[in-house]
């Protein structure tokens, strides 16, 4: 098996399953219908993105363990989500910075990925990017209206994204994973990523007036690793309950 | 015995086949065919053995697991037991792959269809102006970009004041 290729796919699919999980906490307490919609529709395009990727990331391994294996049956060290996408839900504008910066890296990541000589992976990026375009276009917009809206609305964003900030170094980390497969021409190259995240995340905020905290603060890093905030357990203990409660349970 | 279960076995060409699964109904918008909607993508024969290549329309897609058991469920019927239903994902799908017969029975059932993505330069929503399905009016308004299902987005129209579903022109 290719570890390194294993370890690559696992990333990009338990990244997209914990912030569909997240979103999925909204289903029924958004604060509007639509929106309400929209966060859970988002849920399920990126729900779907996962199962590819963990179904990928079984074959990769040949241990004979489906995405649902992979979901279920891992503890928490072993996910290799974004600290960002396990962070709390708080309020629908910290919901919406979570997903602008997160959107933002996969709308690059993805597009870099289309190109991957893994013919899986680049398959996955070109279908999972036409939704992350959506998913992009509702969070920048969102941005926007609550940023440039009330003195309220632009206090909680502006909250959010100083709060959040700590955990964009986190996107852009690479190890010895990135750095072998990007001799494949398998991995992205994550400088560019960063350059063009940077850029538009400059110019989302700056539309919106809002500010971007001091660069030089300290990040938060280690999801390549597994090492999480303590908010994986609670999601995982939610998430996994009844797999693991009732093994056997079938749909 | 073996003969015995080769004799079972249908002689359906796999054209044939696929044209028997063409017209599964869509779980979510049953106007219309899974071989409309370009889930259904090929039938071949290997070595005896039918596959069957169907694809998601967005990653989420629910209905994957219905259409299969469907697909099963007809092919039994036909005594085919000899077969494989693969998923895949590239092509990517796109709703340029909605023929013109099944945008009409969108647009009949109250649904405005998709265009084709050649004649529009965005894929914002909010940018494409829509002919309401049920007056014809183009006085027409976004009001939401996720609907029901993945594909549809939500207008309203401000002449005979009907909400209706927008599928997305996805590309």
């Amino acid at each position: 098996m290719n570890k390194n290729l294993f370890e690559y796919t696992l990333r990009l699919g338990d990244t997209s399953l914990i912030l569909s999980q997240r979103l999925s906490e909204w289903c029924g307490h958004g604060p509007m219908l639509e929106e309400d919609i929209a966060l859970t529709n988002i849920a399920l395009d990126l729900l779907g993105q996962a199962k590819a990727f963990l179904s990928y990331a079984g074959d990769i391994e040949n241990k004979e363990r489906g995405e649902d294996d992979l979901a279920f049956h891992r503890d928490a060290n072993q996910f290799r989500n974004l600290l960002l996408t396990e962070q709390p839900n708080v309020d629908f504008g910290f919901t919406i910075i979570r997903q602008l910066f997160v959107s933002t890296w996969q709308q690059y990541l993805y597009s870099e990925l289309t190109h991957s000589t893994d013919k899986n992976i680049s398959a996955l990026a070109i279908k999972s990017l036409k939704e992350v375009n959506y998913h992009l276009r509702f969070a920048s917009d969102w941005t926007l209206r609550l940023g440039d809206g009330t003195e309220e609305s632009h206090q909680r964003v502006q909250n959010a994204v100083n709060e959040l900030w700590n955990y964009t170094g986190d996107l852009f980390e690479i190890d010895q994973v990135d750095k072998e497969l990007l001799k494949h021409g398998i991995a992205a190259d994550m400088k560019k990523v960063e350059e063009s995240w940077n850029k538009h995340i400059k110019q989302v905020l700056n539309d919106a007036t809002l500010s971007i905290p001091e660069i030089n603060n300290f990040m938060r890093t280690g999801s390549r690793k597994g090492v999480h905030t303590e908010h994986i357990g609670f999601i995982l203990a939610e998430m996994q309950f009844l797999p693991r409660a009732y093994p056997d349970a079938k749909w | 015995m073996v003969n015995d279960s080769l004799k079972e076995q249908s002689s359906l060409e796999s054209s044939e086949v696929f044209q028997l699964l063409y017209a599964i109904p869509d779980p979510e918008v049953p106007v219309i065919t899974i071989g409309e909607l370009g889930v259904l993508r090929n039938v071949e024969m290997i070595n005896g053995r039918i596959v069957i290549y169907i694809t998601p329309t967005y990653s989420g897609f629910p209905a994957m697991f219905a259409i299969e058991s469907e697909i099963i469920t007809i092919l039994k019927e036909n005594n085919i037991s000899d077969f494989k239903v693969k998923t895949v994902h590239f092509p990517a799908w796109t709703t340029d792959w909605l023929t013109d017969a099944a945008k009409k029975k969108l647009s009949d059932y109250g649904i405005a269809p998709p265009e084709h993505s050649s004649q529009i330069k965005h894929l914002r929503p909010d940018e494409v102006s829509l002919k309401c399905p049920f007056c014809q009016s183009d006085e027409t308004h976004l009001t939401s970009w996720f609907g029901s299902t993945a594909c549809k987005a939500l207008y309203y129209c401000d002449n005979c004041r009907q909400p209706f579903e927008h599928f997305k022109c996805h590309h």
